[in-house]
């Protein structure tokens, strides 16, 4: 169990950390409005030259790593849904750390993540 | 300036891609690491054993690609709509992983689980009616 938890928190944490950083180093990049294959990997060049993208990278690898270990132990349909948990951390950073404004709504909706996460962690067997 | 209709449909189309390729590199990774077995690691020549197991199994070569597919859409999606509305809206995804385990591999999802994974789609249902972008661009 203990081992679990801590698997379960690194995917959560360090998953949505990356996430914060690759979403910060492609706001920096800027809007893609071509999408053939030339231009989206002049995107893809454009993003390797944004710090924020290597640390985004770094972190997910470690998210990835966890993520195998807890599927060694867990069923995927409890592993990935618990996960989910990160909603609420993704939605507080992405307010605090990239300035973005969360209406009381898509609130609203992560608090139903959370509650759906919370049900699933409790249908474990 | 962008019409919002083309705005959101472009940003449901990656998000589908996210939600059928996500779910579908979790499970093939499952599978898997099904196969590896409990990791077990008490010295270094242990990790690389896993880590050889881990990265020979073509299901796991599978997984992700299907998840660096995934990732690109993410990346894509990710340069115009916020993230906070992205993480949310490609949680169906969560439940599609759910079906994955239960009817590909055979999982046993308690009825707790599938009200649980049922509730987590409401809440992305109605993160789905939010602006997909609330932060000005330069």
């Amino acid at each position: 169990m203990f081992w679990e938890v801590v698997l379960l928190l690194l995917i959560v944490i360090a998953g949505t950390g990356g996430e914060l950083c690759i979403s910060r180093a492609m706001k920096a990049v800027g809007e893609v409005k071509d999408f053939r294959p030339v231009a989206l990997f002049r995107v893809i060049g454009r993003a390797m030259h944004v710090g924020w993208m290597w640390i985004g990278f770094l972190l997910s690898i470690v998210a990835f790593l966890a993520l195998l270990g807890a599927l060694s132990i867990e069923n995927v349909s409890f592993v990935v849904p618990v996960t989910a948990i990160s909603y609420a951390a993704g939605t507080l950073g992405g307010k605090i750390f990239l300035k973005e404004r969360v209406s009381p709504q898509r609130w609203a909706g992560v608090a139903l993540v959370c509650l759906g996460v919370t049900l699933v962690f409790i249908g474990r067997k | 300036m962008k019409s919002s209709s083309g705005l959101h449909s472009k940003t449901f189309l990656l998000i589908l891609l996210m939600v059928t390729f996500g779910p579908l590199g979790n499970a093939l990774l499952s599978k898997g690491m099904k196969h590896v077995g409990t990791l077990t690691i008490r010295t270094f020549p242990d990790l690389l054993h896993i880590l050889y197991q881990v990265f020979s199994s073509g299901v796991i070569w599978l997984g992700m690609g299907s998840l660096l597919m995934f990732f690109l859409s993410y990346m894509l999606v990710l340069s115009w709509a916020d993230y906070s509305y992205v993480q949310p809206a490609s949680s169906f995804a969560y439940g599609v992983v759910a079906l994955w385990g239960h009817f590909l591999l055979h999982e046993t999802v308690t009825p707790t689980r599938w009200l649980g994974v049922l509730i987590i789609c409401v809440g992305v249902f109605v993160v789905g009616y939010t602006q997909p972008r609330t932060t000005e661009h330069n």
